[in-house]
């Protein structure tokens, strides 16, 4: 068990400055997600948390104790790589006694310990075999029981499943799930994967250009995006993003397209941004927040449109429907069989309670 | 559905076909047959002397085979102790190729992990691979003089070490980083130490790499004639030098010329049997994703 605190952490590679000065509190027992693009510095800092990479300034503490300074070995912590590290001249016994070895355990505890986390992991009938005789699941089970068998205070996982397929990746997401709950060890896991990022973590630190862009809850983050990047970054398929102008629409606010379609906002908004009436804005709304208009009266905050349908994405339980809003494509998430074809016209309402509005100068939620 | 159209056995293009590839295969064999007797002949033709009597040496038309493998040769080069060279070489080769490699291979982890002196300091090394022996042999000659190191194992003990350690360098290098970091920081990670990780995760990956440099390395030192000759007078006399000082203004000791060069071919020829089946690559395989 371990919490983590990091403080204005910084790192260069040669003139790029990878990890801007970063700041984290991470509790006893927390499975915490680092999740951005690629570059945005999130597998410097776990190695960083690992001792793999020197940092230029600032500190890492686990459990109270500034472990800048300390070899890899000596932090206490347990490493599962992205392409599994697996010692291809060892038998999936030796790998994952491998640590407990460096740590000069007694024979039997070994013996009994790589037992038990082969137990854990489904993987007992493999512990003669090597690695290369293995499948890419089973190599990252190994993997993985390396990690545990130590019984570190700390797990560090660097993109875990991004070599595996689909649907391996899927069982493999709920494993680890469930070994969290089981070990109730602190977990910090990398992943550019935002799908990966919400269903496993306790809390998503989104990453952008070696800075923290937001922490929080999944479903915070999700629902309460501060920005445009992380809007955009998590949810699947991503935001509708349009262009819009701020402008009074009686009673409140509404947000006028260049077509000259205006769709109100409700109270709340038009309360809060009403001092930028007349700015240009970007008007962002999720497709599963755009349904087909129910008939009668519509809900408060709901709008409703009719539009032609350009494209139709079915996925079964789904159906991804494309249409024009002043001229830009704008994705509507439907039930199956809502439109049968392309050319459709249908009644759409959008939840203005769930939109948001970006001020396109600073890319942030206003 | 597609169905292959393929032509039935014992059709004509078929046996064409098939009468066209064996053609194809004996030409081949003929040529590879051709050029390794073009090759082999000399290395024959030197070893069949060391059997030969001084008659059948310079017979002419040339004898192919002797009457009888006859051994008296090899007996004279026991007597008069001239297989001593065989001796000195194995000792200065041996022990020169075991610096080389120690040194060579933590040099190159440096060079590999640490990016030690940067990304021209490799290239300055490997540079000094590029001056040919005789440029520096007479500048060493004097050095030694000074020194006192003439005619002695350390002297050239040091100096095929330093000759060699930029090749062990510059291949070890390209093992090492070949080697997917991963495996040594998990290691780290897992609690061993740099050294350990050395040991019990670079050098059995880098397994191949290490046998073939090491075996290369010999072979340099083991053919060394010009610093030997150079360098030595009585005292440590390597195995070419001793064979060249056969060829005599008078007369040229073919037979013994011939037994030697046997003798000398042998630890080389031993060495690449035994360590053949490591220089096989593809050890790492499984290594990381497959």
């Amino acid at each position: 068990m371990a919490h983590i605190r990091i403080s204005s952490l910084h790192k260069y590679y040669d003139s790029v400055h990878a990890v801007r000065g970063i700041d984290l509190d991470i509790r006893d027992g927390e499975f915490t997600v680092l999740v951005g693009p690629s570059g945005c510095g999130k597998s410097t800092m776990l190695r960083a948390i690992a001792g793999l990479e020197n940092i230029d300034s600032g500190t890492i503490e686990i459990d109270d104790e500034v472990v800048n300074n300390l070899a890899p070995g000596d932090r206490d912590v347990a490493m599962v790589f992205q392409n599994y590290a697996l010692y291809p001249y060892m038998n999936v016994f030796d790998n994952i006694a491998f640590g407990l070895r460096a740590r000069k355990f007694p024979a039997r505890e070994i013996t009994a310990r790589v037992q038990a986390a082969a137990e854990t992991l489904d993987i007992v009938e493999l512990l003669k075999r090597l690695p290369r005789q293995l499948s890419g699941g089973q190599r990252q089970r190994v993997a993985i029981g390396r990690a545990i068998v130590r019984d570190a205070r700390l797990f560090l996982f660097d993109e875990p499943l991004s070599n595996l397929d689909a649907q391996l990746r899927e069982g493999m997401r709920v494993e680890i799930k469930q070994l969290h709950q089981r070990l109730g060890k602190t977990m910090i896991y990398v992943t550019h994967d935002q799908i990966e990022a919400m269903t496993l973590a306790d809390r998503i630190v989104l990453l952008k250009d070696g800075s923290i862009e937001q922490e929080g809850a999944p479903l915070d983050l999700f629902e309460r995006p501060v920005s445009r990047f992380v809007a955009g970054f998590l949810g699947s398929p991503s935001m509708n993003f349009l262009p819009a102008k701020l402008v009074e629409n009686g009673t409140y606010l509404g947000l006028r397209f260049a077509d000259d379609v205006t769709l109100a906002l409700p109270a709340a908004a038009s309360q809060r941004l009403a001092s930028r009436v007349g700015q240009d804005v970007t008007f962002g709304v999720r497709t599963e927040h755009i349904t087909p208009a129910r008939d009668g009266e519509l809900d408060d905050g709901f709008v409703d449109l009719l539009v032609t349908i350009d494209l139709t994405q079915p996925t079964g339980s789904r159906t991804y429907a494309s249409f024009k809003l002043a001229g830009v494509a704008v994705q509507a998430e439907l039930r199956a069989h809502d439109v049968e074809q392309p050319g459709e016209q249908i009644k759409l309402q959008i939840d203005m309670n769930r939109a948001i509005v970006i001020d396109p100068s600073t890319e942030l939620v206003i | 559905m597609t169905v292959a159209v393929r032509a039935a056995p014992g059709s004509s293009a078929s046996l064409w076909q098939a009468r066209r590839r064996s053609l194809k295969t004996i030409a081949r064999y003929a040529a590879a047959v051709a050029i390794t007797v073009i090759f082999l002949f000399p290395v024959f033709w030197i070893f069949m002397m060391a059997f030969k009597t001084p008659d059948e040496i310079f017979s002419r038309p040339p004898v192919w085979l002797p009457a009888d493998f006859n051994l008296d040769t090899f007996k004279a080069l026991v007597r008069d102790g001239d297989l001593g060279a065989i001796w000195t070489s194995l000792i200065t080769a041996g022990v020169s190729t075991i610096f080389a490699m120690f040194f060579g291979t933590i040099a190159a982890y440096s060079l590999a992990r640490f990016k030690t002196g940067g990304r021209n300091l490799a290239i300055g090394i490997l540079s000094q691979r590029m001056i040919p022996p005789i440029v520096i042999v007479f500048p060493v000659f004097l050095a030694y003089v000074f020194l006192g190191w003439i005619d002695t194992f350390h002297g050239l003990i040091i100096l095929y070490t330093a000759f060699n350690l930029p090749y062990v360098i510059w291949m070890m290098r390209g093992y090492i980083e070949d080697i997917p970091i991963e495996l040594e920081h998990s290691a780290l990670v897992d609690g061993w130490s740099r050294w350990q990780v050395l040991l019990r995760v670079v050098f059995p990956m880098a397994r191949a790499g290490l046998f073939a440099t090491t075996v290369f390395t010999f072979i340099f030192a083991w053919n060394d004639y010009i610093f030997a000759l150079v360098l030595t007078r009585t005292e440590v006399v390597t195995f070419p030098v001793q064979v060249t000082s056969w060829f005599g203004q008078q007369f040229v000791f073919w037979a013994r010329i011939g037994a030697m060069s046997m003798m000398g071919t042998l630890p080389i020829f031993f060495a690449v049997i035994v360590f053949q089946r490591y220089m096989v690559r593809g050890i790492s395989l499984g290594a990381v994703k497959g």
